[in-house]
């Protein structure tokens, strides 16, 4: 994951990067397909839900961590691309099922569908899961550009109460039965295609599928972070006069800022959908805003590399390294305190702690990069050699 | 109009009723935002807590031993989590503070999901605030009548204690500039305590009142109304108390009359409506002082 993230300067960190990430698709390959076994179940799945969120914490660090924007809308965004993803994904015979109160549904193709029909089955369900992701993006990206107009002349915390305020109006919105046609109300979208759907023959990708979306759009925004507008960002973040004082159109970049992000919040709530297998609108509130902020805090703000950990991190714990604190005890010992829901009091001091004490995350604003550990190895292997040729000029001596 | 007055009646009531509520809970945001510059997100949270209290204490005490313990209860907790969340990172960047305060919200809830054991608690019926009046034809609650008055009672004695005591001279002078009022020798830390103790104890009784009309509590029902009182206390202006809760009965009385129009799945989002054009038109609320940047 966190191998795309450092400006290459020189040739060898990329090379290792790309070695890094081919063997890690394997690894996930093999997974997919040879592995099985109740604790792979978990495994898996902590995998795919971790990659999708690390791709929420960047798109929100683009936001919170480079451009110092506080914005908590980022629930409203991954909602519109779940939903958009699903809407145009549910298959044409499906459509009665899903939309049974509202007559079957107004949008009448699925997109999978329809590339099927040119290009073949297989490639119909990959080509047609990347399109309906994008398009999900799209979607959020276009919501984004029209809330930040009016949202984005505010200033740090009533950018961020605006936000959120746009995130449940968003979430309103959605439940509301009038636009039932399109988003089936306060009832669910299911039946679209899922990560099992992704398949070549008998091989399953279901978890490479998500990776491989992941780093692509993780690489980008590196990239973007890499490149002038990513320098621009920061330095409106350090200091908004002076930055429009050397000529950064402010609000022009953050602007561009809050669409790059929320189109990668799309894309992540539409993978969130096919890993869930089922949206509802209710699912998307605050609360989740906030979970994906704290992930964002813990790894590091201003941080990729960070940001990625801490999710993965989070995740694991979440879902599968703390769930014995919600056993009653540990094997056949019973310890008093342990019960339903202390997992997360004890997730919840950790973070508290964390924020606290140690309010530069795991990262800070520093990258996990494999250039520098080369150097750093390089160096190290320099400075044996110098001290065993100094060692020689002495014995020479 | 009259007809219009009448079928819309117990709406009305019930709009002012959550209002005075709403309005309770906002001073606690606008006092502490006037101080600190920090929107206190886990003051919701707080007022969450202070109705579970309530329903813990009043499942061995009588009530009359509960309400206080209930109050105090809340006071203490507002103080603590001054003392241990916002303090220290008194000096930190205001983002800092305000991811303290999210993360203090995720510890309430998530220590309030553990005790109630993810079960809806039901709150007592305070047996003076259940009775059921007759209102020009409309029945209602007691509390209906009583959450107006004692939100105004409440309100006047808060902006005398703000006008006329030292204390209150104090607050004035930390809101208007912190660093000068801490070199004029007023002790900063016993200022903001005593703000977030009068935030609290205003929650707390905005609790009592609030879940006697609605009374199943849940870890997450503190979230909707603190955020409403928050957009309340920007609407009127933050920082200003008459401002805060003038808007939180503008945002009441709207949201309830939107309920009975038959929109009750725009309640929660008309209220941020209303903040998005607020803040769009007049940044600094209806009574808000006019903020000039400095570099």
């Amino acid at each position: 994951m966190n191998t795309t993230l450092q400006p290459k300067k020189n040739k060898t960190g990329s090379y290792i990067a790309i070695v890094c990430l081919v063997v890690l698709y394997a690894i996930l390959f093999v997974l997919d397909n040879f592995v099985t076994g109740s604790s792979m179940l978990m495994l898996m799945t902590v995998l795919r839900k971790g990659a999708i969120y690390s791709l929420l914490c960047v798109s929100m660090n683009l936001l919170n961590g480079f451009t110092g924007l506080f914005s908590l809308g980022q629930a409203g965004f991954m909602l519109i691309g779940a939903y958009a993803y699903s809407i145009f994904s549910i298959p044409r015979d499906q459509h009665d099922t899903v939309y049974q109160y509202f007559g079957g549904g107004a949008i009448k193709f699925s997109i999978a569908e329809e590339i099927g029909k040119l290009l073949g089955e297989n490639a119909g369900n990959w080509l047609g899961a990347i399109v309906a992701i994008i398009i999900a993006g799209v979607v959020a990206a276009i919501f984004a550009a029209l809330i930040g107009i009016p949202v984005l002349r505010l200033k740090s915390d009533y950018l961020a109460i605006a936000t959120l305020g746009f995130a449940e109006i968003i979430r309103a919105v959605f439940q509301w039965n009038g636009l039932g046609v399109i988003t089936n109300g306060s009832n669910l979208l299911r039946k679209y295609p899922t990560f099992a759907d992704m398949k070549i023959g008998s091989l399953s990708f279901a978890t490479v599928f998500p990776f491989l979306i992941v780093t692509v759009c993780i690489g980008i925004i590196v990239l973007l972070i890499n490149s002038s507008y990513g320098r621009a960002f920061k330095a409106i973040r350090d200091d908004e006069v002076a930055a429009e004082a050397m000529g950064i159109s402010l609000f022009r970049h953050k602007m561009l800022s809050f669409i790059i992000s929320s189109f990668f919040a799309g894309v992540g709530g539409a993978l969130l959908a096919m890993f869930q297998t089922t949206v509802a609108a209710t699912a998307f509130t605050t609360a989740m805003t906030y979970e994906i902020l704290l992930m964002v805090v813990i790894g590091g703000i201003g941080s990729v590399s960070g940001s990625c950990i801490a999710a993965f991190l989070y995740i694991a714990c979440n879902e599968w390294w703390l769930r014995f604190l919600d056993k009653g005890g540990i094997g056949s010992v019973s310890i008093p305190f342990f019960r339903d829901g202390f997992r997360k009091v004890v997730f919840s001091i950790v973070i508290m702690v964390i924020v606290l004490f140690f309010s530069k995350g795991i990262m800070g604003d520093k990258e996990l990069s494999f250039t520098g550990l080369v150097n750093k190895l390089k160096k190290r292997k320099a400075a044996r050699i110098e001290a065993a040729q100094a060692q020689e000029e002495v014995d020479a001596k | 109009m009259q007809e219009f007055f009448a079928a819309n009646l117990p709406y009305l009531l019930s709009g002012i009723s959550a209002g005075g509520q709403y309005a309770l809970i906002a001073i606690g945001y606008t006092m502490v935002y006037g101080i600190l510059r920090l929107i206190n997100f886990a003051h919701g949270d707080v007022f969450m807590v202070a109705g579970l209290v309530m329903v813990y204490t009043t499942a061995s005490l009588p009530m009359y031993i509960s309400i206080p313990i209930v109050l105090i209860a809340t006071v203490v907790l507002g103080f603590l989590i001054e003392r241990a969340a916002y303090k220290p990172l008194r000096s930190a960047p205001r983002m800092s503070v305000m991811i303290s305060a999210i993360g203090v919200s995720y510890l309430l809830q998530n220590c309030a999901l553990y005790f109630t054991g993810g079960l809806a608690q039901t709150y007592p019926a305070i047996p003076f605030l259940s009775k059921s009046v007759v209102i020009f034809g409309a029945t209602t609650k007691m509390v209906t009548v009583i959450t107006p008055i004692l939100t105004i009672v409440l309100v006047f004695v808060l902006v005398a204690l703000i006008k006329y005591t030292k204390i209150g001279m104090a607050m004035r002078a930390v809101s208007k500039d912190f660093e000068t009022s801490q070199l004029m020798g007023i002790k900063i830390n016993s200022v903001i305590s005593v703000t977030f103790v009068i935030g609290c104890f205003l929650a707390a009784v905005g609790s009592l009142l609030w879940f006697s009309n609605y009374q199943s509590i849940v870890p997450t029902s503190g979230s909707m109304p603190g955020l409403k009182a928050f957009v309340a206390a920007v609407f009127g202006g933050i920082g200003s108390i008459p401002g805060a809760v003038i808007g939180a009965f503008i945002i009441g009385i709207c949201e309830n009359i939107i309920k009975g129009v038959g929109l009750t799945t725009f309640s929660d989002a008309f209220t941020f409506v209303l903040l998005i054009i607020i803040l769009l038109v007049k940044p600094t609320g209806i009574f808000g002082e006019k903020a000039t940047d400095k570099v």
